[in-house]
């Protein structure tokens, strides 16, 4: 790394980066406080984001916290994940119109704003390599994910703690930035405000760095972003043993616990719509009064609901216990198979999110000590 | 190219507040394409005008509640060729099913000054407890978009997308902050049927459930979370009992925090 990948970045240096990623044309988002929560929204610069708050999570409960600083990164990941911009929860796919002459279909034009993602978690680029792995590659690319992903500039940060649901350390996707940034920050404590160590990732990063107002690094900014990460690193609210997990649920379809978690889980699907990798979709269609127009819209589907796996004569995961079941087993195990990574990138969301609960690293523990405890005499 | 001839739409109303058939008035901007592509014959609602049957799509308000409705309902089931019924009432038999469990007699002698004169059943039930309904669309009262969206599909003829997933599902769609999750507020739109559009919840209150069970709601589980976040037995007991009373799951979850 030389010395014009990184640099020293203060809260003014952070607002010129917000600012010049939209001179550039970018819109940009970022994390902001709403409804008692921290979303992704729009951010016109820095004061758009969360100074000073933070986020007090567990399964279930999330509450948003002042904290005895200024830092702007000082919480985790909250409801809303960058998937919401990468892949929408509805969008249409074709518009038709039928008129005397003739029936035309009109597909959805490629997107044509460039979207810049300010405080991108080590755990979110995690997911977005793996929704990259479904929508990106391949026969059967999506060319709509792939323009608003190529367009996108990514600021990561590096967290400085982790939340109570967190557990990216089990999941070994962070909580340091390693890759699939162009940008990414770390904020330390230096006087009054904190700076931002600012580190670029990619030859767009470069050059938009190379723009900024900044100092160079010193030694101990260094020292103070290694163990700021360290320390989140070494706090994580939960953790998840995943050595042997796919056969460990692949072979116990059959274990208790599903029933036990069955008797809890309300098939909201909340879980499936929090989780930065689930990716499934169905498609509605619909058509004018006047029989003159129809489109179909793509939308966030959930495997929770009966629809998802209702084939000729019914649904084929007519239970809760099958449909948690189905979910948890393609997240940790079947998710190898099929993409060659886990689906979970340890994020915390669902079990925050989750109305009673449901934390999906104790459920793995349950099976898992259950059988260790059953071939132990 | 021959013109076809315009569907014959009616509009019934059973026992119910009519909120439900305004809706198809409310529908503002689309109000003349719908008059446009249907011939609205009986819609005492909005005009006296009364074309006779019989019709291609009965809209069906209200619930049963007299022996006369019951009757009333199989004469509009004879005249339409699809039976659509609209609302809470119609589909669940509405807030006054509260009646069922209780005794109509003693509600007759205190609200009316000569009880004589009433003759009603012990009874207010949905619509397909008396006649086969082709489509049943939740709600109280039934959202305008869903509305129209039934008619477009039976103009077009396929099924109208009213999915029966929970309230959650539409909630994170929109983007809300979970109003349970972040700020405790008790909210039963776990078990309740989408279509809606997250209303309250948008709006930082706990859902209702205006639109009855989803399809498969675990309403004991969530009972236990309506009460670590506050409520009381009897609080859980009215939360259910309200337009969807009668709907199995909730009728059965409020017995179950009976007093
Ligand atoms: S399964 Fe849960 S913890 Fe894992 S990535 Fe999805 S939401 Fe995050
Ligand atoms: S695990 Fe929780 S969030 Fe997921 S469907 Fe069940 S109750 Fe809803
Ligand atoms: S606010 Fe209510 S409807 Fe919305 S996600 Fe939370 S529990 Fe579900």
């Amino acid at each position: 790394m030389t010395s014009s990948d990184r640099a020293v970045l203060t809260r003014d240096g952070l607002d010129a980066l917000i600012a010049t990623l939209a001179a550039d044309g970018y819109r940009v988002y970022g994390p902001t406080v709403r409804d008692g929560a921290i979303v992704y929204d729009d951010i016109a610069g820095v004061a758009d984001l969360p100074a000073g708050w933070t986020d007090e999570q567990d399964a279930g409960s999330y509450r948003l916290k002042r904290r005895d600083d200024d830092a702007l990164f000082g919480y985790v990941v909250g409801p809303h994940s960058w998937k919401k911009y990468l892949h929408p929860p509805r969008r249409r796919l074709w518009r038709a119109a039928k008129t005397e002459e003739a029936l035309t279909f009109t597909a959805e034009p490629e997107p044509a704003e460039r979207f810049a993602f300010i405080g991108v978690r080590s755990c979110e680029i995690a997911a977005m390599a793996i929704q990259d792995k479904v929508f990106a590659v391949g026969d059967y690319a999506d060319p709509q994910y792939r323009a608003r992903r190529d367009g996108a500039f990514v600021v990561a940060v590096n967290c400085g703690e982790a939340g109570g649901t967190c557990f990216c350390v089990s999941m070994k996707t962070g909580p340091h930035v390693m890759s699939g940034f162009d940008l990414s920050l770390t904020e330390i404590e230096r006087g009054d405000l904190p700076v931002y160590l600012i580190e670029a990732g990619s030859d767009a990063g470069r050059d938009l760095l190379a723009r900024l107002p900044c100092r160079p690094v010193e030694a101990n900014d260094i020292t103070a972003a290694d163990a700021a990460v360290a320390h989140a690193a070494a706090q994580m609210g939960r953790t998840l043993e995943t050595d042997g997990i796919r056969d460990l649920l692949v072979n116990n379809p059959d274990h208790p616990r599903w029933d036990e978690v069955a008797a809890r889980c309300l098939t909201c699907g909340n879980c499936t719509m929090v989780c930065p990798t689930c990716f499934c979709t169905t498609t509605e269609d619909s058509s004018d009064l006047d029989g003159g127009g129809a489109e179909r819209t793509q939308r966030w589907d959930s495997c929770f609901t009966l629809d998802f796996s209702y084939i000729h004569g019914g649904s084929v995961r007519s239970s809760s216990k099958a449909r948690y079941r189905q979910w948890m087993t393609h997240k940790l195990a079947t998710w190898w198979d099929q993409f060659d990574t886990s689906g979970c990138v340890g994020c915390g969301r669902c079990i925050t999110w989750c109305p009673v609960g449901i934390d999906i690293t104790e459920e793995a523990r349950a099976i898992r000590s259950d059988l260790t405890r059953e071939t132990k005499p | 190219m021959a013109t076809r001839r315009k569907p014959k739409l009616a509009v019934w109303k059973f026992a119910s507040c009519d909120g439900c058939q305004l809706s198809l008035l409310d529908c503002e901007d689309e109000l003349l394409a719908i008059a446009g592509a249907v011939e609205i014959a009986y819609f005492a609602e909005a005009t006296s005008a009364f074309v006779k049957g019989p019709y291609d799509l009965s809209l069906v308000e209200g619930s049963i509640t007299t022996a006369h409705d019951a009757e009333r309902i199989r004469n509009v089931r004879a005249k339409s060729k699809a039976l659509v019924t609209i609302g809470a009432c119609a589909t669940a038999g509405g807030v006054q099913a509260l009646r069922n469990f209780a005794d109509v007699e003693a509600f007759t002698s205190v609200v009316y000054a000569h009880p004589e004169y009433i003759s009603t059943l012990g009874t207010s039930t949905p619509i397909a407890a008396h006649v086969p309904v082709d489509f049943e669309l939740r709600g109280c009262p039934i959202d305008k978009g869903q509305l129209i969206e039934v008619l477009s599909a039976f103009l077009a003829g396929r099924k109208p997308v009213t999915p029966a997933h929970s309230v959650c599902l539409d909630c994170k769609l929109k983007g809300n902050v979970c109003v349970t999750v972040a700020h405790g507020t008790p909210c039963i739109g776990p078990v309740t049927h989408a279509g809606c559009g997250a209303i309250c919840p948008s709006y930082d209150r706990g859902c209702y459930g205006c639109f009855g069970p989803m399809e498969t709601p675990n309403a004991a589980a969530l009972s236990r979370e309506l009460a670590r976040h506050g409520m009381s037995r009897d609080q859980i007991h009215r939360v259910y009992r309200t337009f969807n009373t009668a709907a199995e799951p909730f009728r059965e979850e409020a017995e179950r925090h009976g007093s």
